[in-house]
């Protein structure tokens, strides 16, 4: 009960969050934090049961007949990811208060990132698949309005909208993908499906139940080639970057393919898409770090490398691998949150975030400096940081590997480097060395902005020097759920002599080396035009090509369709009518019954028709309105006839008046037009013409087609037998009329009402 | 009782419209007597809606002559959510009207038209009988005409002299399938009807009527390709006209194919429902392409509501008790979101005096309240969890899947993206983009609360619809189930 309702009072607090930052103005991010900070605290109340193996698991009906239920599922991953979002959702909080302090717009900011940290943690702690999917979307769209931030800036609602429908095709594959995944195991609960991980990848909805889950996942967690939207997602205020775009939101992607591993993993299509996509996206993402200049987009980069190297070792799915991705995704949340939050500080007190443009600034802003080294000795898996703990781990996950453990070393060994380099861009070259900045005035900001990058660089280091104060127990926790049995992990700084341990030697060196070189490098680059190349043949390219297309082909699809043209309108509806109902005439009858009743006509019937018919011509080809008018009288005349013969007389005087009554009116309007001019073609002509006997051509099919059926019908002896008793009427269609069908009539009624009424406003009301 | 609570929803609008075309000079009388009138029409529905719920379906032979012989009123559930959703989005456009109507058209016989116009809704929803059914067409089609065409401005009159004619043209097919099922079965009755064509011994000539009726039907409805009145109209009539008809006449159309494709054909055509499935498909595309291609808010809602119509009959495609829950489900959810965000268009024109997107900004910075209320149903017409619409497409989605049709799955998943996508060039272009110029306008409190509260009203109640979307759900369920299995209907109509 606890956890739905602080879920619900997420909410609620995110759309209090305006008015409550209108009353607390500067303390608004301080008082805010508490929130998240006492989810941490509840949370971290929940370790204990959680890594003795007792996970939490409430369950709400939501909607019980499509087996959707708003059930919590808390094992050790959920408590992993929620104490990361928890925890440094409160610093981000804070951080938010100071960065944004003048901002307009920050009561609203306020509001969206409240609504993410709910989402967010919702989408980690549900037990359901369609509740999953539901908080999955809600942090997308959180993520939109976040990145749109700064929404009268272009660039900012362009970023917006792109990571959105990226990460939104996504979503739609993977609900479907869910779905399917539902109608294989029976059920949307997880903690079912977990257990029925052999019928699943037996079943033949799991290729493609796996194929849509993982583009759902690949999207959300930047995996190459759909990480292009991560670096533009930058638009978005720092604190956003900080808490979605590295630490918790692109994780959700990961998060999921951990959370389904014990059902869908260890297969080869497995392997090969999750273990193969990882790789690629490590490599290429931690390459194109080394690029930017701008220390957000270069951290983001990163970002998808280690994204990248996460997906990589969730595919390996061994004991090792998955206890390195866990200890990985700890290191990496803390030392990346800090290194956002150090880029947004820097920013916020030099004006610039570009590493060319900045240096020395280490003497003026110590604390920030101090965080920032704490961090990028993280980042660069240096000891004593939780990301030497977990570099060492995926050297030795991929040492151990069962297919080409060298290669897989090798990637590893050329990502972690260049990761190395990077965290020297970030995290050394802007404080040390000489100051391209005027450093005069410069000074650290304020505990608010200092706070947060302190702590979780802090962390990284704190976590790893003890380790079995709270890192090992939490990864314990989270690795048992992932390979979905209890497993003990003991995180150590000290492995002892190993090929790991050699590895991690070569990698700093190596990173060494290619940071000195970086200008080197990026010469280079821009020789070989690598920059205008990826701008072509890239994935950002694609994307751009595939909006112009869509907006192209609804340009070109709507003109045709949507002419503007009644008459073609009309065409296109007649057409649809004959080719839908032609078809089931013609299939069925054949052509001679049909000409057998013809022949059984009575002679004057028959000239009635011939009549009717050549009036019908006359009425098309006349260039008369007059003659057109009179020869229209006379089709009419001609079915009043009909009707005559065929023993309906008052029908027939109906017709009579109602033939005389248009013609009248008719001519009396023609009087005052002028002659007909001919305004089509002889094509268009004989287009309409062809079209015109054929519809009318499968009326007539029709109703020969039904009048060859005998019609039995108990309406007319009804109506003919009571017609008098009852109703009182010697009339049988005016009994008709008012009586049996007096509900039609009064329909009727209204119709000729409202048209006098339209009538009247019509030549009355004239509003121009 | 029962038989009053059926006939109530056509005799609280016709009494309105008479009363009110009494007092042709007195528009504020008339005013009050709309916004009552519109308030009882919920009131009655709601309460048929219970009733049917718990006492089975109603039927009322009018003038007590017995069915089929004259015509019998019937309300199944699906009939009872239909007319409560046709008196929801009366009273909305009717309070809408009452601060944004002008003075001309109120004289004009404003009022009344909505109500008759309301009165030819309901009928259809509630008759038994498929030249009844005609009739209340008729007067829909005759008093959604005046009322597009009120006010003699040039593009409305354009816009409803092809509104008219392509309407005729489906009036004429129906009235030809009328016939013809005559012809085929004797009866007029739709339970005598479901019940003759059952035992008929030629099975074969049934297809031709169900596919004239499915034309006819899917003009109304405006489905591909036969939309064409519906993009070259709704853009023209005042605001309030526009959300009115953008709620209730396509849905009419839909009803209608709902209702004949289960009672009527449900034996004979299982090629009707494979046209209907691939006719969803390629409305839902084309509708949204068509969304994609406009500038102007109305014009893009306009081609939204016909893709959206895709999905209705994608429920009837399927053909399974899901997927028609799926529909009835849409169908409701649709109503209120289309309407709602129709009259949000009118909102934002008042506020900037255009529906042009490149003449329109800043509403997210100076009227938050209103980007909240946009937001709201414009996310759920894209299906963005957890609000109204995107249950109703988890649910046809689902139906979808479990009959393995992967193709209209996918397609209508797709859709969904290019609906968030076009709503999103809205959200870009009117509330985030910077205003284009200074406009402001002020509105006086009594419209205030007139424009807003329907605009409050609706998006609270697809709020709630996405948090709890059970109730709607167990009903369009229950509603489904009547409607795959009509025994109960026909028994019911022809007494037996």
């Amino acid at each position: 009960m606890s956890l739905i309702l602080a879920l619900v009072l997420t909410f609620v607090l995110a759309a209090m969050a305006p008015r409550l930052h209108g009353l607390l103005r500067e303390a608004s991010g301080w008082v805010l934090a508490l929130w998240p900070l006492a989810w941490t605290i509840y949370l971290g109340g929940l370790t204990g049961r959680i890594t003795q193996g007792d996970p939490l698991y409430i369950r709400y009906p939501w909607m019980p007949q499509l087996g959707v239920s708003l059930s919590f599922y808390v094992d050790g991953l959920g408590l992993l990811f929620g104490l990361l979002i928890s925890g440094i959702g409160a610093l981000v909080l804070i951080y938010s208060g100071g960065y944004l302090k003048k901002h307009r717009h920050l009561g609203r900011f306020y509001l969206f990132i409240l609504s993410f940290m709910g989402s967010m943690l919702g989408l980690v702690l549900t037990g359901n698949l369609i509740a999953l999917f539901v908080f999955w979307e809600l942090t997308s769209l959180s993520s939109y309005f976040l990145i749109g931030f700064e929404h009268e800036r272009e660039e900012a609602r362009q970023a917006a909208l792109q990571a959105l429908l990226v990460t939104g095709i996504g979503g739609l594959a993977l609900l479907a993908g869910l779905l399917l995944l539902g109608e294989a195991g029976g059920t949307l609960e997880l903690t079912v499906l977990l257990e029925r991980g052999e019928a699943l990848r037996a079943s033949p909805y799991y290729l493609p139940a796996l194929i849509l889950i993982l583009v759902g996942a690949f999207t959300k967690s930047a995996q190459v080639p759909f990480h292009f939207w991560l670096p533009n997602a930058m638009e978005a205020p720092t604190p956003v970057s900080a808490y979605l775009h590295s630490a918790t939101m692109v994780k959700a992607g990961v998060y999921l393919l951990a959370r389904l591993s014990p059902a869908l993993g260890g297969t080869a299509a497995w392997q090969i898409g999750v273990t193969g996509g990882g790789l690629a996206t490590m490599v290429l993402g931690a390459i194109m770090a080394l690029g930017p200049s701008d220390l957000k987009r270069i951290l983001a980069y990163s970002t998808v490398s280690t994204l990248g190297a996460l997906t990589f070792l969730l595919g390996l799915g061994t004991p090792l691998a998955v206890k390195a991705a866990m200890t990985l995704l700890l290191a990496h949340a803390l030392y990346k949150g800090a290194l956002f939050l150090v880029a947004g500080a820097v920013d916020h007190e030099t004006g610039t975030r570009d590493v060319w443009k900045l240096g020395g600034l280490g003497p003026s802003m110590p604390i920030t400096a101090t965080a920032a080294g704490m961090a990028a000795l993280s980042m660069a898996g240096l000891p004593p940081s939780l990301g030497f703990i977990s570099k060492e781990l995926l050297y030795e996950a991929q040492l151990h590997a069962l297919h080409l453990p060298a290669l897989l070393a090798g990637a590893g060994v050329l990502a972690s480097a260049l990761l190395v380099a990077v965290a020297g861009v970030v995290g050394l070259r802007p404080f040390f060395g000489h100051p391209v900045h005027r450093t005069g005035h410069l000074h650290d900001p304020p505990p608010s902005l200092w706070l947060g990058p302190l702590l979780l660089g802090g962390a990284g280091i704190a976590l790893a020097i003890a380790p079995d104060m709270a890192a090992s127990p939490l990864t314990t926790a989270a690795v048992s759920a992932v390979l979905g049995k209890p497993t003990v992990v003991e995180l150590r700084l000290w492995h002892g002599l190993n090929p790991s341990l050699a590895l991690s030697a070569l990698t700093v060196l190596a990173g060494a080396g290619l940071y000195a070189a970086q200008p080197f490098l990026l010469d280079i680059a821009a020789r070989a035009r690598l920059k205008e190349w990826a701008a072509r043949w890239g994935p950002q390219r694609g994307y751009e090509r595939m909006l112009q297309g869509l907006n192209a082909l609804a340009t070109t699809q709507t003109r045709l369709l949507q002419s503007g043209f009644l008459r073609f309108y009309l065409m296109i509806i007649i057409l649809t009518t004959i080719a839908l109902v032609g078809s089931t005439i013609a299939i069925r009858e054949p052509l001679s019954r049909w000409m057998g009743r013809i022949v059984d006509a009575r002679p004057y019937e028959l000239m009635i028709v011939v009549l009717m018919g050549l009036a019908t011509l006359m009425a098309v080809l006349t260039s008369s309105r007059l003659a057109a008018v009179a020869a229209l009288g006379i089709v009419g005349y001609g079915v009043a006839l009909l009707y005559m013969l065929f023993g309906a007389p008052d029908l027939a005087m109906t017709q009579f008046a109602v033939e005389t009554l248009t013609v009248i009116l008719l001519v009396l309007v023609v009087y005052r037009l002028p002659r007909f001019t001919r305004l089509s073609g002889r094509p268009a002509r004989l287009r309409d013409a062809a079209l015109a006997l054929a519809a009318g051509g499968m009326m007539t099919a029709l109703m020969l087609m039904v009048l060859s059926a005998p019609l039995k019908s108990r309406l007319a002896p009804f109506f003919a037998a009571n017609s008098l008793t009852l109703a009182k009427g010697r009339n049988v269609v005016n009994v008709i009329l008012v009586d049996f069908r007096a509900l039609d009539t009064l329909g009727e009624i209204t119709v000729l009402a409202v048209a006098a009424i339209g009538v009247y406003a019509l030549l009355k009301l004239r509003m121009e | 009782m029962r038989d009053l609570l059926l006939v109530l929803p056509l005799l609280i609008p016709l009494s309105t419209a008479v009363i009110g075309l009494l007092f042709w000079s007195r528009p504020h009388l008339q005013r009050a007597l709309a916004t009552v009138g519109a308030g009882l029409l919920l009131a009655s529905g709601l309460g048929l809606l219970v009733s049917v719920r718990h006492g089975g379906i109603h039927t009322v032979q009018v003038g007590a002559w017995p069915a089929p012989f004259g015509i019998t009123l019937a309300a199944d559930l699906f009939s009872a959510i239909m007319v409560v959703l046709t008196g929801l989005i009366g009273l909305a456009a009717v309070l809408y009207s009452l601060g944004s109507m002008d003075a001309h058209r109120e004289r004009f016989g404003y009022y009344p038209l909505v109500h008759i116009l309301l009165l030819g809704v309901c009928g259809a929803f509630l008759t038994g009988d498929i030249f009844n059914l005609y009739v209340w067409f008729e007067v829909m089609l005759i008093s959604s005409f005046v009322l597009m065409a009120l006010g003699g401005e040039r593009a409305q009159l354009e816009g409803a002299i092809k509104y008219v004619t392509l309407n005729l043209m489906s009036s004429a097919l129906f009235l030809a399938a009328v016939g013809v099922l005559y012809g085929i079965a004797g009866t007029l009755n739709m339970a005598d009807l479901s019940k003759t064509l059952r035992a008929t011994p030629r099975p074969d000539l049934v297809l031709a009527p169900a596919m004239l009726l499915l034309v006819a039907f899917g003009i109304k409805a405006a489905i591909f390709p036969l939309f064409f009145w519906l993009p070259a109209s709704y853009h023209t009539p005042p605001v309030a006209v526009s959300a009115l008809f953008a709620g209730l006449l396509t849905k009419v159309g839909v009803y209608a194919m709902i209702r004949v494709f289960t009672l009527l054909f449900d034996h004979h055509a299982h090629s009707a429902h494979l046209i209907i499935l691939v006719a969803s498909g390629l409305t839902m595309v084309t509708g949204v392409l068509g969304a994609v291609a406009q500038n102007e808010l109305r014009r893009i809602l306009s081609f939204h509501i016909i893709s959206q119509i895709g999905y209705m009959i994608m429920g009837l495609g399927l053909f399974t008790p899901i997927s028609l829950a799926g529909s009835i489900f849409y169908i409701a959810h649709h109503i209120i979101v289309k309407t709602n965000l129709f009259l949000i268009s009118g909102l934002v024109f008042q506020l900037q005096g255009s529906y042009q997107l490149k003449r329109l900004g800043g509403l997210y910075r100076k009227h938050p309240g209103l980007a909240a209320l946009f937001l709201t149903p414009a996310l759920s017409l894209a299906g963005m969890p957890p609000l109204s619409g995107f249950w109703a497409k988890l649910i046809l989605v689902k139906a979808g899947l479990e009959l393995q049709q992967y193709l209209i799955v996918a397609v209508s998943l797709m859709v969904s993206l290019l609906t968030l996508f076009s709503m999103l060039k809205i959200w870009n272009e009117a509330f985030w983009k910077a205003a284009p110029a200074e406009h402001s306008a002020s509105l006086s409190r009594g419209t205030q609360l007139a424009l807003f509260l329907p605009v409050l009203g609706l998006a609270a109640i697809t709020l709630w619809i996405g948090l709890m979307p059970e109730p709607l759900f167990s009903l369009s369920e229950q509603a489904a189930q009547q409607l795959v299995d009509p025994t109960e209907y026909i028994r019911r109509t022809l007494g037996e």
